[in-house]
């Protein structure tokens, strides 16, 4: 199956060359292919992919978009653009920038938010720096794909103490397609010495359309750098999410990631941080909700390169039905990073007996001098919470709902960005029974 | 108000109740007292409806409808309430919103209309002075770092604003000390009342000084084995249970 999935890959690169500006990417794509067609897709041989079959996805053979993105209505995306949020906002549909759709507001000297097809012409030399960070061994099918077919995404570059007070919301939104497409956003971002920025990636699906969003986001953090991360995943249930973030932090940088998942057929987070100088610190916040027969997988990855570094992560999952889930924390202490703070937690809540959750925190310890700890739960809905509630005449629906709600909001109630933290409670009990009498909870 | 006869109950096939017999009328206030192990929290929880307490023969009749086949959330709606002896903490479920969708499920059931944000929380204001609990507790997610007394103050706290007709206290006194003992008594027996029963669940005598029943009873190997006045209390504290045992086996 995956000889002709590369096959069809491979033909559509080679299709796709003649429309591709030659830029100086073009070195970039075409040793990511060439290692795409001999490595291949990942395989549940593969520790890393143990858990969670991409077969589905490979034997696809999905085709680019041809939707042009200003065709879409206004009334369409305004029904989704979140309004109480006041930010800085890069619309793309279907993988494809849309001038029209995005605002972008007055921006400070030397900063750089734009679409990646225009970077590319502008910012070449920034551009070619720092992209495309991942290794031969890091690279697997999914991101030498992404990086074979580089042409849509985002570019966000600050200056030395540049602070960008407004959220940056990179919008992507898949759908009103009838035949399946798969798109390779690529973002790059790059925050400069003291700079501070709050950037939003938010997948939506608009339909039921067959599609499959395959991403990479790369982040460089300077020094002293501050990023605030938010990933809200809200594919359609029939789609199929592939996503990668990859972070290298310089001294002092600070990262907070909170991770959503909530859509989606078959989907895989992967996020990679590397604490490459002193003092250099990520949070890492995830939830993810599943129902029905989907799948999420989660696999986080630290890694502890120099002293005083430190990775606290929380991770909550909630599986319904036949949903699956995986969570993998890997915690990797190299050497020479004493001194490291290293937290995580991973905990499940299974609302049916056909939902299925498979967690491996992991730790590997290089250093001597070290406070880490690391723990993974699953379990169900807490009897004497429920009983509690219901002995308040709370009904046993509702009562479920409240504690499923509260479960997921541990993490949730993280968010420090008011309009984002009340979408997000919405949506999660949205998804739950009798949300009409728990929504006032959320106020 | 309360009837229950001959009633057997077993929890995890272990036989707890062997035949209790009580009969409780509106206005008045049960002691139910006994030594460890001899089923009071079970009588307690099961007149609750907490699962895993299987009725195995016998009746429970209140306000004459038959409560073994009723939902805890049914019961608590037609006016049983349940001061728990442990109330357990319930993390990111606020305590006043607790308290306020409690408040509306009943009024549902009556066909009444909800209350309204103020009306509700002029009521909670009123009510929180009963048990001089702090009102900053009250925003808190339901009983979580609170202290002990401060939970058992909440239940107290719960059962004013809710206003059972039906209010078993299950051990309310242990952990407490003077003080606390004081402000839990005065908050009940402000809500006695000639339509509400309130059944005291508890092994010491202690809480009896503030909270004067009108009858004593001995639970003892699942049995009510003795009932009497407030002066039975005092007997068993001066004299322990085992007099009432070898009484019950002699007779």
């Amino acid at each position: 199956m995956s000889t002709s999935a590369i096959k069809h890959y491979v033909d559509q690169f080679q299709h796709l060359q003649k429309d591709l500006i030659s830029d100086q990417l073009q070195a970039q794509r075409q040793s990511a292919i060439e290692l795409l067609q001999k490595t291949g897709f990942p395989t549940t041989r593969q520790e890393n992919w143990k858990y969670t079959d991409v077969r589905p996805i490979i034997g696809k053979l999905f085709n680019v978009a041809t939707l042009n993105p200003e065709n879409i209505s206004t009334e369409t995306i305004e029904s989704i653009r979140l309004h109480e949020l006041d930010c800085h906002e890069l619309v793309f549909i279907n993988g494809r920038f849309s001038a029209g759709h995005s605002r972008l507001q007055a921006l400070p000297d030397g900063v750089v938010i734009k679409d990646l097809a225009s970077a590319l012409k502008d910012h070449r030399q920034l551009i070619a720096e720092h992209i495309s960070g991942f290794s031969a061994a890091e690279h697997n099918g999914f991101t030498a794909l992404n990086t074979a077919f580089i042409r849509d995404g985002a570019l966000i570059c600050l200056p030395p103490n540049a602070a960008i007070e407004k959220p940056i919301n990179l919008l992507y939104l898949s759908g009103l397609h009838d035949r399946p497409f798969a798109s390779h956003p690529r973002n790059l971002i790059i925050l400069s010495e003291n700079s501070q920025a709050t950037i939003i990636e938010n997948y939506i699906g608009l339909d039921d359309s067959d599609y499959f969003t395959n991403t990479v986001t790369e982040v460089c953090m300077k020094q002293n750098a501050h990023l605030q991360h938010y990933k809200i995943q809200q594919e359609s249930m029939q789609a199929y999410h592939i996503g990668s973030l990859k972070i290298a932090q310089g001294q002092s940088s600070r990262v907070e990631s909170h991770s959503i998942s909530l859509g989606g057929a078959l989907v895989r987070n992967d996020i990679h941080s590397r604490l490459e100088a002193e003092g250099a610190g990520i949070i890492m916040n995830g939830l993810y909700m599943a129902t029905g027969k989907q799948h999420v997988d989660n696999h986080t990855r630290v890694d502890h390169l120099q002293p005083h570094t430190s990775s606290h992560e929380i991770y909550r999952g909630v599986l319904n039905d036949h949903a699956r889930g995986v969570f993998n924390g890997k915690v990797i202490v190299h050497k020479d990073a004493q001194k490291t703070d290293a937290v995580q937690s991973n905990a499940n809540l299974l609302l049916s007996d056909n939902a299925e959750v498979d967690t491996k925190p992991e730790l590997e310890i290089y250093a001597d001098d070290v406070k880490c700890a690391h723990g993974a739960t699953v379990g169900q809905l807490d009897q004497d919470m429920l009983f509690y509630l219901r002995s308040r005449s709370i009904d046993a629906h509702t009562a479920k709902s409240l504690l499923t709600f509260a479960f997921a909001d541990e993490v949730i109630r993280q968010i420090k960005l008011d309009p984002i933290r009340k979408r997000l409670e919405s949506l999660v009990i949205g998804r739950l029974p009798e949300a009409d009498l728990i929504r006032e909870f959320a106020a | 108000m309360l009837s229950i006869k001959n009633l057997h109950v077993s929890v995890d096939k272990k036989k707890i109740l062997k035949g209790l017999d009580l009969k409780v009328n509106a206005g008045e206030v049960h002691a139910i007292m006994g030594p460890n192990g001899s089923g009071k929290s079970t009588l307690a929880n099961v007149l609750a409806g907490r699962d895993g307490y299987a009725v195995t023969a016998g009746t429970i009749t209140y306000k004459g409808k038959n409560l073994v086949e009723m939902p805890p959330e049914v019961r608590a709606c037609e006016g049983i309430f349940l001061a728990f002896q442990y109330p357990v903490e319930i993390p990111g479920v606020n305590n006043i919103y607790m308290l306020k969708a409690a408040m509306n499920a009943i009024r549902a059931y009556r066909g009444e209309l909800p209350l309204d944000a103020i009306e509700f929380l002029n009521l909670v204001k009123e009510k929180v002075k009963l048990v001089k609990l702090k009102e900053e507790l009250l925003n808190r997610s339901v009983n979580e770092g609170f202290s002990g007394g401060e939970k058992k103050r909440n239940e107290i706290f719960q059962m004013a604003v809710l206003e059972p007709k039906l209010a078993i206290l299950d051990e309310t006194d242990s952990g407490l000390d003077i003080d606390a003992l004081k402000i839990v008594a005065e908050g009940v027996n402000s809500l006695r009342h000639h339509d509400r029963a309130i059944i005291i669940v508890t092994h010491y005598q202690r809480l009896l000084n503030y909270i004067v029943p009108d009858q004593v009873h001995v639970l003892y190997d699942g049995k009510i084995i003795k009932s009497g006045h407030r002066e039975l209390a005092l007997q068993l504290e001066e004299k322990g249970y085992e007099w009432v045992k070898q009484e019950a086996a002699a007779a």
